[in-house]
């Protein structure tokens, strides 16, 4: 006797993606996590190009991160140049982050994870029965997309960001508009807390090792140095002497993995765990209330530690806008000779590292963009393994809707990854 | 009985969908007046079809996926590309012409597992387009409108002039007469609200072509400001480098 269920295209991620499982009895066979995103070969087409053109073409990699790309493509770019930020242009860059970070855990807690959790095919579906919590994170969002419309220009594919800096800075009292919204958004953000801490959440701890930045003075987003749970702390430069990528023949996207070890998770969840006393103290306070102040090791409690990330993103931003002095100059340049730079960011996701050789033109010579979902791959396929066994005895279609929510969990941006879901699960009973 | 919307992804980087998403204020008005029948990065819903309305995102890029928008222009009384991978083929579309082997190789070590096309192509290549809507991303108030102009059956009403005439409606000074800085808005199409300028630096062209193009006079102009033929042609070869005016001005590759 045989089962067999298949999801063909995994709903609410960012990208095309599917999930193959085979059975039998409660063992998991086989288990493949598909990403089959059409390649579209970035770190081909950079060769040939300027560098100052690096952060709007990695940019065009995904629609919902691209301040992470420019964030990562212009550390690297400046890490070779040998240019130093002035204070208040990293304020900027640090607030064009938090714009995203809010519009993105926005999307994903809102209209793509509590559908899940409520029983409802999307956010669309659940705005019918839960108009004010909807409306809510509509409006969170959209605080988020109005910072990055005003330091990029638009919020996907911002045309502000420069290497070096920005094309133009700000005055205070441009910020300071925003300062009643974000004001609302922070405590808007603590009842997001609230409320995704009423969802009902499966029992399960897994034994993650954690990969974030952490930075010696903040909650590290724009740089940081690598480290882990199991004790690494590596300058940003070393990654590719302690992870590796693999192709595997069923995905579009390459599997990371670390050098002599196994899979690794990037993301929020590990940035809260590594971090935790790093984040703003209205978000410690949140976390406290929430009951995960001690860190947390349920996967679906991702939904938690974005909404906590929220509160951290809002206070965090009205504290830069009040600490604000505008630079000298909008952006530095600094000197073109051969070399290699490296750079890494906390992308909503997780750990986005770019490395970058150039010649003495400035012309880029290769290019490789690590982006977390293909990180994080390795890892969707473990937690779904380890999850199959205490599930198998749900019907069909309820095993196909946890395993997808599990998926989510992770938020994987697919179309970033691809350099990803349909999901099918094959059931053999042997007797 | 609501109008019944399907969103399409072919090759591309989810942005243009999610515009969709970012009408945050105008979303649950729209849910309200059309059914999304269609729309995976947003609900694990499927109505088989037909549907009134597809918006098509991203370019043709697989066999499989040139099959696939042939089965979606079956099933749509509309069809409309939004952003510039559908409707020009895209930043990938720096392939065409190139070594797709090198390419592969560059990015996979195990080129044998990958199954794409030497090309990138628009959606219009393969199929009966009935609107194409611009940008790099679109713009997502001209979204609105075209979805609510397709519903109504009547023309959306986007212009088609260059971004030159956005500055002026902007009141920004000429980046390129004023500042020497080099500018695509004379031959690029607007729908942006001419951006680029207003935060001090040229426009990149990511809406693509305008209307009219006069290629070589915007050619001297750049020339005059010092800008090599190397960097215009890399200029023009970004996000919608396989439309046509911009091609023919930079058959060369970048070095």
């Amino acid at each position: 006797m045989s089962r067999e269920i298949s999801v063909d295209y995994l709903a609410r991620v960012e990208g095309e993606g599917a999930l193959y499982l085979a059975i039998d009895g409660d063992k998991v066979t086989d288990l493949r996590f598909r990403i089959f995103e059409p390649p579209r070969f970035f770190e081909a087409f950079l060769r040939g190009r300027n560098y100052l053109e690096a952060p709007d073409i990695t940019a065009r990699i995904c629609g919902i991160c691209p301040v992470a790309y420019q964030t990562s493509s212009a550390n690297a770019m400046e890490d070779w140049l040998g240019v130093e930020l002035e204070p208040g242009v990293k304020q900027l860059r640090h607030l064009m982050y938090l714009g995203e970070w809010i519009e993105s855990h926005c999307l994903h807690v809102y209209m793509l994870h509590a559908p899940d959790f409520l029983g409802y095919q999307s956010g669309i579906h659940m705005a019918k029965d839960h108009p004010e919590a909807v409306t809510r994170g509509l409006r969170l969002k959209a605080a988020g997309n109005r910072l990055m419309q005003l330091l990029g220009g638009r919020e996907i594919h911002p045309v502000n960001f420069r290497v070096g800096g920005f094309y133009r800075a700000f005055e205070k009292a441009e910020l300071a508009a925003l300062t009643h919204e974000l004001e609302w958004g922070r405590e808007a953000a603590a009842e997001t807390v609230d409320w995704v801490s009423g969802f009902p959440f499966p029992d399960i701890e897994i034994d993650y090792e954690f990969v974030a930045l952490r930075h010696s003075d903040e909650y590290a987003i724009v740089e940081g140095r690598i480290v882990s749970s199991t004790g690494l702390d590596l300058a940003v430069s070393d990654w590719p002497a302690y992870f590796a990528e693999e192709h595997v023949e069923w995905s579009n996207a390459l599997h990371a993995r670390r050098i002599g070890g196994g899979s690794y998770q990037v993301g929020p969840m590990a940035r809260y765990n590594l971090n935790f006393e790093q984040l703003h103290p209205a978000a410690r306070a949140a976390a406290v209330g929430a009951g995960i102040a001690g860190g947390t090791r349920n996967p679906f409690r991702s939904i938690q530690v974005r909404s906590v990330e929220l509160v951290h993103a809002f206070a965090t931003a009205l504290e830069l806008i009040d600490a604000y002095q505008p630079p000298s100059a909008p952006y530095r340049v600094g000197s073109v000779a051969a070399g290699t730079g490296h750079g890494a960011s906390e992308a909503p996701r997780g750990l986005l590292y770019h490395r970058y050789q150039l010649d003495g033109e400035g012309t880029i010579v290769d290019a490789r963009i690590v982006p977390p979902t293909s990180q994080n791959q390795l890892r969707i396929e473990d937690d779904l393994r380890l999850m199959v066994p205490s599930l198998v005895q749900l019907p069909d279609d309820e095993l196909k809707w946890r395993l997808e929510q599990a998926i989510r969990n992770y938020d994987p941006c697919i179309s970033c990854a691809t350099h990803f879901l349909d999901l099918r699960v094959e059931r053999h009973v042997s007797r | 009985m609501a109008a019944k919307l399907a969103v399409w992804k072919f090759a591309s980087c989810d942005g243009c969908q999610l515009s969709l998403l970012d009408c945050e204020e105008e979303l649950l008005t729209v849910a309200a007046a059309v059914d999304f029948a269609y729309f995976p990065e947003a609900s694990r819903a499927e109505d088989p079809g037909p549907y009134d309305l597809s918006l098509v995102e991203g370019s043709i890029t697989t066999r499989h996926d040139a099959e696939r928008i042939r089965k979606v222009r079956e099933m749509s009384r509309y069809l409309v590309t939004i952003g510039a991978c559908a409707t020009s083929g895209g930043i990938q579309a720096l392939r065409n012409g190139a070594d797709i082997a090198e390419f592969i190789s560059t990015v996979y070590a195990s080129p044998q597992f990958i199954d794409t096309l030497a090309s990138s192509t628009p959606i219009s290549d393969h199929v009966k387009v009935d609107f194409q809507l611009r940008g790099c991303p679109i713009n997502k108030y001209q979204l609105l409108e075209v979805i609510g102009a397709f519903l109504a059956d009547r023309r959306p009403n986007i212009s088609s002039h260059s971004v030159c005439v956005e500055c002026k409606d902007r009141g920004t000074p000429c980046v390129m007469v004023a500042d020497g800085i080099p500018c695509l808005g004379p031959i690029t199409h607007a729908g942006c609200g001419a951006i680029c300028p207003a935060y001090r630096r040229g426009c990149y062209g990511c809406f693509g072509p305008a209307d009219t193009v006069n290629l070589p006079s915007l050619k001297n102009w750049w020339h005059r400001l010092g800008v090599s033929e190397t960097d215009i042609t890399r200029a023009l070869r970004t996000f919608n480098v396989n439309a046509p005016e911009f091609a023919e001005g930079s058959a060369k590759r970048v070095p």
